[in-house]
């Protein structure tokens, strides 16, 4: 499996993915936001301030030329994972549905923060058995995930909520805290599994995550 | 008004100026002596005395006098560190000024050529009762927060503080930490005539004209008016200009870096050439500006954020362009390195302005002051037995906890992204923060800290506390403490009895440094924090690092299982003077700030470290505000593991509760190490004793028999974390 992780000016969790794919034996490299990704199997939209976002956050990386490509490669049914601005950019794409808002309290929250995994049948959660309480710490300003009713009732019939909130801390619609497409080859959530990397940093329930894209892997 | 005061210099200087010269300065040089020459760039009423501060040790890479101290640390690295100030431009515009804060220091550290991997920030404002110092916690927090999760640098640990003498000064000192290879360390020093100098980054606009001046006065009423000092920041250009300079530190073709801070351009290229002993001539006109038509003094002293000035070996300059394209940034050519010693302004081909760059640099005379106890100090007299008791100790934890200064500050660090690049082991919230230093074993423990409460009532005395203190709480975490940066507030220098506190506490900082060996290697003074109604209490605030050689060795300050001893290391003594106690109950400040001891504190430090890293301790917490009980409480709070106290005392009980005595830990560790850990502390001369066990989910504190303190860990946790942010949401 490769990986590549994608660096826009304003990036700054692209050296923990990185990190924590290397720390797996994932062959991972840095793709610079006017490069084109490849054939790369799992492509990740990191964490950051993309372009600043002084914009929507999101609304300008989505024209980056490393995401021309974008759509070809989700159709083709590689991996794509946008954590934290990643999520945001993914929704500007239209990848996935809804839009991440200010968070309810209006204010940045860094924290540690237990998740409920709702799907497993994906390849980001196949390891982890449904109803398992996961700690991926959360740090956004606008993760606060709003979409419509009928959205709503979209995602719910297709199975497509793969983590909500134990204790909802944004104001997020049904405590939603990552969802994949249709498909379930696009996964777009605002915690951070690479920061829950290491035992002496809190915890490592982000290696049975990305240890998951793995297994995915070896079975296709 | 003369044309040199309107630039803030005053007729003796001007006369210098002109003497120096040879003839009178024309616009241009007279504002860039106005900036150079304020006391915010030439420390000229602080010098003499910062040069008492003992600077050298073996350790020490790079001392104060460049943009940032640096550190070995073994493993051929060294940390680079450095506090400053940023007070002024956060009283009027909390969220930019504190936001310039950040941007400013983390330049000083990657100027270095060092990649910042923290951020600290020491914060203080009047009370919350008043929502104009609500509205200004909130833009600062706001601004430390945004600035620094823009960039990606976490901001791991920091101290909140509220006081009455803040509200028309609040203080913001921002401080960042970077590692580089020892050996790349780059030095701001201007050389090889012929060489390129290069402007990269931002354009310059006229935001923050004047800003170095306006630092250098009281706030008044008028100072509203000048908005227009505080500059702007761009976090999104800093990471990109943080990520470009550090892509090109390590280049043989880059002589020297600085970035521009106070003064602009006019300061960075004097401080360069000053150090090179070089001249350096700069060219106007090929300044990348924001707007149109802007004066060449505008562009000499304009303080717009995220630039950086480069000089590079001539014929390399495509070399330096060519990397920021690539990041989207701004670089010109503006200027060479002259061999005439003189600083020279050109527009075009016309010379605006050339001075020599000594005079201009080096010539405001360094003023040791006259100084004079202050009256105040001896009307500070406090009768311990006049205070009426207390009758229930219960309910006057409570308000302590609750007072604002001791409440569980998670309302404001939640705020900050701390957790970035995946290097934090311990989080805010502690005792001191510890960063795992990338590719090694080791960490860095990271804390700041002073107690200007302790500094008005004895300036010597709480000047020593606050460099004791922060030793203290490195020592909680495992490390040893190395080295020291110093951001000195204070009022208006001018007055006799500021300078004597000033003086005062730089003694105090020196005496406790040495005694402890944590040289002074980089630091900032921040003058004039004085309006027409309150002066700020001394506040020398203390950065401080610590090196952990085994990172998984960190030890943190809870309670980790029932059935632990807890022990009390250091003495209680009848000490209530300037405690948080006599201030939220019997509402004063008086009396005598806490005794402190050096060459004991430096005893159990060394002793505690090596407890832990024999892996003795379970929990370690130094003792400090709010006394013992306080620090029982938060001990207790976070996995909820509650206490079991029973001692015998002569003090009074609240006293003995809530006496800040200085040099005291509260550990807890199995009970079969008890003996050894008791008989080592007494083998370094150093007072420990077992006070009780961790056992059930209450706070319990039994004096000579009697009990005092019960309280559920539940309700006292509840109203500690609630507080600030009842006030604040």
């Amino acid at each position: 499996m490769k990986a590549g992780v994608i660096v826009f000016p304003g990036s700054n969790c692209d050296i923990d993915a990185y990190k924590v794919l290397e720390k797996l034996n994932v062959e991972v490299k840095y793709i610079w936001h006017d490069e084109k990704i490849d054939d790369e199997d799992l492509i990740v939209l990191p964490g950051g301030f993309s372009y600043g976002d002084y914009l929507r956050c999101g609304a300008i990386a989505r024209f980056a030329k490393a995401l021309e490509n974008i759509n070809e490669h989700i159709e083709k049914g590689k991996l794509v994972l946008g954590i934290c601005n990643g999520f945001q950019i993914l929704t500007e794409l239209k990848a996935l549905p809804g839009a991440l808002l200010r968070n309810k309290n209006l204010n940045f929250i860094c924290s540690d923060c237990n998740l409920i995994v709702e799907n497993t049948d994906t390849p980001f959660t196949n390891l982890f058995k449904k109803g398992d309480i996961v700690n991926f710490p959360i740090a956004h300003g606008e993760g606060n995930y709003y979409i419509d009713d009928e959205g709503l009732g979209e995602l719910i019939k297709n199975n497509q909520i793969v983590f909500r909130y134990q204790n909802n801390p944004n104001g997020s619609v049904a405590d939603i805290a990552g969802i994949v497409n249709k498909r379930g080859n696009v996964l777009g959530m605002m915690p951070h599994p690479e920061r829950a990397q290491d035992k002496l940093l809190g915890g490592e329930d982000g290696l049975v995550f990305f240890k998951s894209v793995i297994a995915y892997f070896k079975e296709v | 008004m003369n044309r040199y005061e309107k630039v803030g210099l005053t007729k003796e200087e001007y006369k210098r100026i002109v003497e120096g010269l040879n003839r009178e300065p024309n616009d241009l040089e007279l504002s860039m002596f106005g900036v150079l020459w304020s006391e915010h760039c030439s420390y000229k009423n602080s010098r003499a005395l910062l040069k008492l501060f003992n600077t050298k040790g073996e350790r020490v890479l790079q001392g104060p006098g460049e943009n940032a101290g640096a550190v070995d640390i073994g493993d051929d690295l060294a940390v680079v560190f450095k506090i400053e100030s940023h007070n002024h431009p956060s009283a009027l515009e909390p969220y930019q000024g504190a936001a310039t804060g950040v941007g400013g220091i983390l330049r000083d550290i990657f100027t270095m050529g060092a990649r910042p991997i923290a951020n600290l920030n020491s914060i203080r404002f009047g009370h919350l009762n008043d929502e104009r110092n609500k509205r200004l916690l909130k833009g600062v927090v706001n601004g430390i927060g945004n600035y620094g999760n823009s960039v990606g640098i976490p901001t791991v640990a920091g101290e909140t503080v509220f006081d009455d003498c803040y509200s028309d000064n609040p203080l913001v000192n921002a401080m960042s930490v970077g590692i580089i290879r020892k050996d790349k360390l780059k030095r701001a020093i201007a050389q090889g005539v012929g060489n390129s100098v290069i402007l990269v980054g931002h354009t310059t606009g006229r935001d923050g004209i004047g800003g170095a001046s306006f630092a250098s006065c009281n706030l008044t009423e008028e100072s509203e008016a000048m908005r227009s000092a505080v500059q702007v920041g761009d976090p999104f250009m800093e990471k990109l200009l943080l990520e470009a300079c550090l892509e090109l530190m390590d280049k043989e073709y880059v002589v020297a870096v600085q970035d521009l801070g106070a003064a602009g351009l006019t300061s960075s290229s004097c401080e360069m050439a000053l150090r090179g002993g070089c001249g350096i001539k700069i060219d106007v006109s090929k300044v990348v500006t924001r707007e149109e038509n802007m004066l060449p003094e505008e562009i000499m002293i304009s303080e717009s954020q995220e630039r950086m000035l480069f000089v590079v070996k001539k014929g390399y300059e495509e070399e330096i362009l060519k990397v920021f394209k690539k990041w989207n940034l701004n670089a010109a050519v503006i200027g060479e390195i002259i061999d005439d010693k003189n600083l020279t302004v050109t527009a075009g081909d016309k010379v605006v302005g050339c001075v020599p760059v000594e005079l201009l640099g080096d010539g405001a005379k360094a003023t040791l002051r006259s100084y004079r106890r202050p009256k105040y100090l001896d009307e500070l007299h406090l009768d311990i037995d006049s205070l009426k008791r207390v009758e229930d100790l219960n309910d006057a934890l409570i308000k302590v906890l609750k007072s604002e200064n001791i409440a569980s500050k998670e309302w404001v660090y939640r705020q900050y992204d701390y957790m970035v690049r995946t290097n934090t082991i311990v989080r805010p919230g502690g005792d001191a923060a510890v960063v795992a230093v990338e590719g090694t074993d080791k960490a860095l423990s990271l804390t700041v800290d002073c107690n200007s409460r302790y500094c008005y009532l004895d300036p010597y005395e709480g000047a020593k506390i606050a460099v004791c203190e922060a030793a203290r709480n490195i020592a909680a975490t495992g490390a040893t403490p190395i080295a020291i940066t110093d951001c000195l507030n204070f009022a208006n220098p001018e007055d006799e009895e500021v300078y004597y506190t000033f003086r005062q506490a730089i003694l105090g900082i020196t005496e406790a440094s040495k005694v402890l060996n944590t040289p002074v290697v980089s630091g900032n003074v921040s003058f004039y924090n004085e309006s027409n109604k309150t002066r700020i209490y001394p506040t020398p605030t203390i950065g401080m690092v610590g090196l952990l050689e085994d990172k998984n060795k960190a030890c943190t300050i809870d309670f980790k299982e029932l059935g632990d001893s807890v022990i009390l290391v250091g003495e209680t003594l009848n000490e209530i003077g300037g405690s948080e106690y006599l201030k939220v109950i019997y509402g004063k400040v008086l009396g005598s700030a806490p005794r402190c001891y050096p060459e004991i504190e430096k005893n159990t430090i060394e002793c505690l470290t090596k407890l832990i890293k024999e892996g003795l301790i379970q929990s370690a917490h130094d003792v400090s505000e709010g006394g013992m009980i306080v620090a029982l409480c938060e001990c207790a709070f976070k996995n909820e593991i509650g206490v079991e106290v029973n001692v015998k005392t002569s003090l009074r009980e609240d006293i003995f509760l809530f006496s800040e005595s200085q040099g005291r830990f509260i550990l807890s560790a199995k009970k079969e190490y008890v003996d050894e850990i008791i008989t080592e502390f007494k083998r370094y001369g150093v007072l420990a004793e077992v006070i009780g066990e961790t056992k059930g989910s209450k706070i319990e504190v039994n004096i000579n028999g009697t009990r005092v303190i019960d309280k559920s860990i539940c309700d006292l946790k509840r109203v500690w974390e609630e507080e600030l942010q009842c006030i604040m949401d």
